[in-house]
């Protein structure tokens, strides 16, 4: 795995989302990268990243915290594949999922 | 009526817009996570889904099977899961004959991160496409992202009953950056956009006869073209086979000395050349002609 990172985080507590199904937005490519969102017998919430970009473990946990407290969403699991997108897009991407998840509801 | 750009879809978006609305059943989805076993060894994230969807839809209500290939992911190259995406949903496709096989393809070719497993799985879809088409299910090739369609993907799409562009969509087998680092800027200058789009883009193909619908950079004209091409099937005959080898053979010998797209044009007929480029794909369609045009489906 030369060169590329892999980070979990969990958050505690948080409302579980009314059952849906596993919801992908995104693309793996320069300065983007997809999310996956799955329901998880947790009652938190899990994230998994794997990035290319090296050694920004503490600003993930910036911006998946900040996701965390806007959102209070728990009994989910987050994937996430990354290939240097900035904070604003990882942000707006987690928004897009979330969004994407209360459209098909 | 707004016109959605197809070339700026992600993969997902223009298969959405291209099927009856609901209809996708995906095959082999991202949560399964079915993703390349080369990748991560090389330090490079992979992709839920390895930059192609595949599964069935309807389009107009008929039965079809579909993929569609994303360009952010690697420039859309085929790795070794990608290309057996591809090539069982084209072997499925022969066991429960749908009535059409649409890719929308958008792809730089074999992707070199895996490029012997890529190149052995680009040569089975091939084979498999083949398999399709010769068992008289429609084969249609939708190409109209920004990354074009090059390279093993430039071979499949001319396998195909029907090939469908954009006037912006590019379809050919070097790309241009390929041929400018192999022989020269000289040769081929890979920055000059006018002439990588007229020598590889849609109106390229349309007036030569290898693409045979062209439409304009719109999801809707894009499905509206593979619903007229649910019914296209060009036979794999001897005969017509041997009829298309003289048509090229032709076109061949018109550009015999390597001419300049403005001049092959030219010599094969299209009236003044030069307007082509300011041409949208609706006045361009009265242009091609007679002699290319039996080279394609549905001759104009």
């Amino acid at each position: 795995m030369a060169g590329m990172e892999t980070l979990n985080f969990a958050f505690d507590g948080g409302r579980p989302l009314a059952p849906f199904a596993p919801t992908l937005v995104g693309v793996v490519a320069s300065g983007n990268l997809e999310v996956l969102v799955e329901p998880s017998d947790d009652t938190g919430c899990r994230i998994a990243v794997d990035t290319s970009a090296r050694g920004f473990g503490p600003v993930w946990e910036a911006v998946l915290r900040d996701f965390h407290e806007r959102h209070g969403l728990g009994g989910i699991a987050v994937a996430i594949h990354d290939m240097g997108a900035t904070p604003a897009v990882v942000s707006l991407r987690l928004d897009q999922a979330i969004a994407a998840i209360a459209g098909d509801a | 009526m707004s016109v959605a750009s197809f070339a700026e879809m992600s993969a997902r978006e223009r298969l959405a817009a291209v099927v009856d609305a609901g209809s996708f059943h995906e095959w082999l989805p991202p949560a399964e996570r079915v993703t390349s076993p080369h990748l991560a060894q090389l330090g490079v994230p992979a992709a839920f889904d390895d930059g192609v969807a595949i599964g069935r839809a309807t389009v107009a209500g008929r039965a079809v099977f579909v993929a569609a290939q994303e360009g952010g992911f690697m420039g859309g190259g085929v790795g070794e899961v990608h290309g057996a995406k591809l090539a069982g949903l084209l072997r499925r496709a022969l066991r429960d004959r749908p009535d059409a096989v649409l890719i929308l393809a958008e792809s730089g070719g074999v992707r070199l991160h895996e490029a012997n497993a890529g190149l052995i799985a680009v040569s089975e879809v091939m084979r498999a496409l083949l398999d399709v088409r010769a068992a008289g299910i429609a084969t249609v090739m939708l190409i109209g992202g920004a990354n074009g369609c090059f390279g093993g993907m430039g071979i499949v799409a001319r396998c195909a009953d029907t090939v469908v562009m954009s006037d912006i969509a590019r379809h050919a087998m070097s790309g241009p950056e390929v041929i400018e680092s192999a022989h020269g800027a000289g040769e081929f200058d890979a920055r000059d956009r006018a002439l990588v789009w007229r020598t590889t883009g849609g109106k390229h193909r349309w007036l030569c006869g290898d693409c045979d619908a062209l439409v304009d950079d719109d999801a809707a004209a894009f499905r509206a073209a593979a619903v007229a091409a649910l019914d296209a099937h060009r036979p794999m005959t001897l005969e017509e086979l041997q009829r298309e080898s003289a048509l090229l053979q032709a076109r061949a010998d018109a550009d015999g000395d390597n001419a300049d797209a403005f001049e092959l044009w030219s010599r094969l007929g299209v009236a003044e050349p030069r307007e082509v480029p300011d041409l949208d794909a609706d006045a361009l369609r009265s242009r091609r002609p007679a002699a290319v045009a039996a080279l394609a489906q549905g001759a104009a």
